[in-house]
């Protein structure tokens, strides 16, 4: 799948692939055994997903991630769980290896306690973002080295799960500040958490009304429109864009309800089944990250926002050269060497021509 | 194709029985993890990311697969019949001529389907390989093509905007050596350029034309050869041999390199069915059949099992090897001088400051020499003008000369002038004194003589 919509580089002199004529195939070759040597390898080598989730305490965001894995993905009680309102944001983050019928994924979960939960809120998306964008950069430095590992480990986050709090009328300044700038650098997800406190009409027009800010500030959450391939992508997004933002609820409890156990949560007046999709969305979620899109995740992660990351701190820095020929000649008087500083917010690089300069 | 099928459900029985992997790799595991820092986490229930490696496949079915096949051997020793063969087309390409001066390569690409994989697969053949008198630069354009092609690739990943997605890989993932059916050894052409080419590329050696040489000769022709090369230090590909599903395979396959080879697109009717074979008068030699040729091994080996391993490492062993010698022979070292890491912008810092600081030296040195130039030329100008300039007085000097001579001569003419018209107003009155005293005739006469004075 190619998720990168950008029209090709003007510098590129050599067409991306040459002209080339289709032929028949007589009889038995054995090409579609390339498959099954990609499995073997994938698996062998095993899986990376980095999940982060964002949003401010007490929405159940840690024992979302408990619900998603199945497990207890915290080793101590939940960061932010009886313990007193940190004073900044600190992100926490906490690596596991799961594996099921033979397929081994290394889990690595950010969560973020203390977000948004100060008086003064001003700037708290900065942390997030240089965390993020300290993944990038420890992955382009791996990049960049003369011997490189065969296999540079990934840490850059995959997705982040904004968990929008259930007020039932619209999104806040601070999530449309917050959202705006993460989608720029990864791929967002927004949820509405406790979505029990919410009935189901409520939870249509919220969702409604949250769709309709998102559209109006330009926010383009997972899975953007503009990288659907083809019409079969472009269907199936749909229905998936159309439900965002999910309503979920989260769980880590088992109650038994008609005879079976299930994940749930026990209020006086009934038990809201998680995986229950007439209760709350949960099963689209855990669809949507884990059995169907995450190695679209990945992939957009690696070709887009980490690609425009890379273009923005070259650019910056001038650490690489520029074009075909190895000295930069540009006129700027030799200064004192650029250390790599602080990341930088960067901005994108797409289809965006009058912001981004041409290079050639 | 039932022995496909077996192959599928193989693969597929082994990926369960991992959960179940022996009590070693368990440690081996753990040790890992406690090295990394994380810890294994068992699930209360199933999750479903048994899929992802269902994700990855249809990502790269969508995106395609892209293969590069090299073919090095002497003209007309089977290359085009060979690739036809293994992937059971025709490739339309002629026969070449034996007349070439250079060797060049030739690179067509094709895309070919099966059931649902697309595969870009191209093929670069020698053209003209071995047929020169002198065979010395022989391997040199082989070597060059498969560095420009790792070229390309460096240069679209150091480039800033790049697309390396969407990029056509065009390195060489395989070579297949087509080495003479001689019966004797390898020759030294081939030495040569094996060698050239070992730390570049896979390399997987075949015997071309194996239909020539007996079954006893050519086991004794395998043994030499596998000796010579070991014993040359050159390195061909060995098929892997770590992950278990394909390791016995494997290696027993390593031990039927090299392959003896045959190839054809003609079918000829064996028994009831319609077989690739080469007749003879003597007898049929079936492709397909085991006992004749090892062609089913060579295409089981290369395209059935180790295509994925043969890309693989071609990028992570041979691109690498000519990435960092290239990044190295620029100047950039992942240490400095002190043994600190060192930056590559750092380094590119440096060298920057020395290009600009050699550019600013070789201006100055052109202005100087400019200035030097400049100075050269008016001072043969200022000499010429002084010379002019001095003919000029010179002449002006003559000039003047001649007409104080003139003037002094217009000037005694002009006195003889006045002398004789003195001398004219003189004699005229003498003789009107002479007439006058002597009479009339002589007047006459005198005025007739004075008519014919005058």
């Amino acid at each position: 799948m190619d998720p990168l919509r950008q029209s090709p580089s003007p510098c590129s002199s050599r067409p991306s692939s040459p002209k080339t004529p289709p032929c028949e195939i007589h009889g038995y070759v054995g090409i579609e055994d390339v498959l099954d040597q990609l499995k073997i390898k994938a698996m062998k080598m095993g899986f990376e997903f980095n999940i982060m989730v964002v949003g401010q305490s007490g929405l159940g965001k840690s024992t979302m991630v408990s619900t998603l894995f199945k497990s207890k993905v915290w080793k101590c009680t939940p960061p932010g769980l009886g313990m007193p309102i940190p004073q900044t944001l600190q992100l926490k983050s906490v690596t596991h290896v799961v594996e099921e019928k033979g397929v081994k994924l290394k889990l690595t979960v950010t969560d973020t306690p203390g977000f948004g939960d100060q008086i003064n809120n001003d700037k708290c998306w900065d942390p997030i973002l240089g965390y993020i964008n300290e993944q990038y950069e420890r992955y382009l430095q791996e990049e960049i080295l003369i011997t490189r590992q065969r296999h540079i480990p990934d840490t850059r986050v995959h997705c982040c799960v904004y968990f929008v709090p259930p007020t039932g009328h619209c999104l806040r300044p601070l999530d449309i500040e917050l959202l705006q700038r993460l989608c720029r650098t990864v791929n967002v997800v927004p949820v509405i958490a406790r979505a029990d406190s919410l009935t189901l009409e409520e939870r249509e027009a919220f969702r409604r009304r949250i769709q309709h800010n998102l559209r109006t500030h330009c926010i383009e959450v997972y899975p953007q429109k503009c990288f659907d391939e083809d019409i079969n992508d472009r269907i199936l997004n749909s229905k998936i864009r159309d439900r965002i933002p999910f309503a979920v609820v989260g769980s880590d409890q088992e109650y038994l309800v008609n005879g079976r156990c299930v994940l749930g949560r026990k209020t006086k007046w009934g038990i809201i089944e998680v995986e229950n999709m007439a209760h709350c969305e949960f099963l689209l979620l855990r669809d949507l990250l884990i059995r169907s899109h995450l190695q679209d995740l990945k992939d957009i992660t690696h070709n887009v926002h980490y690609e425009n990351y890379r273009v923005c701190r070259l650019n910056e820095s001038h650490v690489l050269p520029r074009g075909p020929c190895w000295v930069n000649l540009a006129p700027t008087p030799p200064g004192p060497p650029v250390a790599p500083g602080p990341s930088k917010v960067c901005r994108q690089a797409r289809e965006d021509s009058d912001d981004e300069e041409d290079d050639y | 194709m039932t022995s496909e099928v077996a192959r599928h459900l193989l693969f597929q029985s082994h990926m369960p029985t991992k959960t179940t992997c022996p009590s070693s790799q368990v440690s081996d595991d753990e040790q890992k993890q406690k090295r990394e820092n994380t810890r294994s986490l068992t699930m209360s229930g199933h999750v479903g990311f048994e899929s992802l490696p269902d994700q990855l496949v249809n990502r790269s079915i969508q995106q395609g697969f892209c293969f590069n096949i090299l073919c090095v051997g002497e003209t007309g020793i089977g290359k085009s019949t060979l690739i036809d063969t293994l992937f059971n087309t025709n490739f339309a390409d002629h026969e070449s001529s034996h007349f070439f001066p250079h060797v060049r390569l030739k690179a067509q690409t094709y895309e070919l389907h099966e059931s649902n994989v697309r595969l870009k697969l191209t093929i670069v053949n020698t053209v003209g390989f071995g047929d020169q008198i002198n065979k010395e630069e022989s391997y040199q354009p082989v070597v060059d093509y498969i560095d420009a092609q790792f070229e390309a690739y460096l240069q679209e990943e150091l480039k800033i905007k790049r697309s390396l997605f969407n990029y056509h890989d065009s390195r060489i993932h395989v070579c297949l050596y087509f080495i003479s059916p001689t019966g004797h050894s390898l020759k030294t052409l081939d030495l040569l350029t094996m060698k050239s080419l070992d730390s570049k590329v896979n390399i997987i050696p075949v015997i071309a034309k194996a239909d020539i040489i007996s079954k006893a000769e050519l086991q004794k022709f395998k043994i030499k050869l596998m000796s010579e090369l070991v014993s040359s230090g050159v390195q061909i590909y060995q098929f892997p041999t770590d992950d278990e599903t394909i390791a016995k395979i494997n290696a027993s396959m390593n031990g039927h390199l090299p392959f003896a080879v045959v190839g054809s697109m003609d079918e000829v009717k064996i028994g009831n069915k319609m077989v690739k074979a080469r007749q003879y008068p003597w007898g049929v030699v079936q492709v397909e059949n085991e006992n004749h040729s090892d062609f089913v091994k060579l295409r089981e080996m290369l395209i059935c099992t180790n295509m994925e391993d043969l890309r693989e490492q071609t990028h992570t062993r041979h691109y690498e090897l000519y990435r960092r010698c290239k990044l190295e022979e620029m100047g950039f070292t992942d240490v400095g001088p002190e043994n600190k890491p060192l930056s590559l912008q750092e380094t590119y810092e440096a060298k920057r400051h020395e290009f600009y600081g050699e550019r600013q030296r070789k201006e100055e040195e052109m202005k100087q020499m400019f200035v030097q130039r400049v100075k050269e030329k008016e001072a043969i100008l200022k000499e010429a003008e002084r010379e002019l300039q001095a003919k000029f007085e010179h002449l002006k000097r003559v000039h003047q000369e001649e007409r104080m001579k003139l003037e002094e001569k217009r000037r005694l003419l002009e006195e003889e002038i006045i002398a004789f018209s003195k001398k004219k107003a003189t004699s005229e009155i003498y003789q009107n004194q002479s007439y006058m005293a002597s009479g009339s005739n002589l007047k006459k006469d005198k005025d007739r003589k004075n008519s014919n004075f005058m």
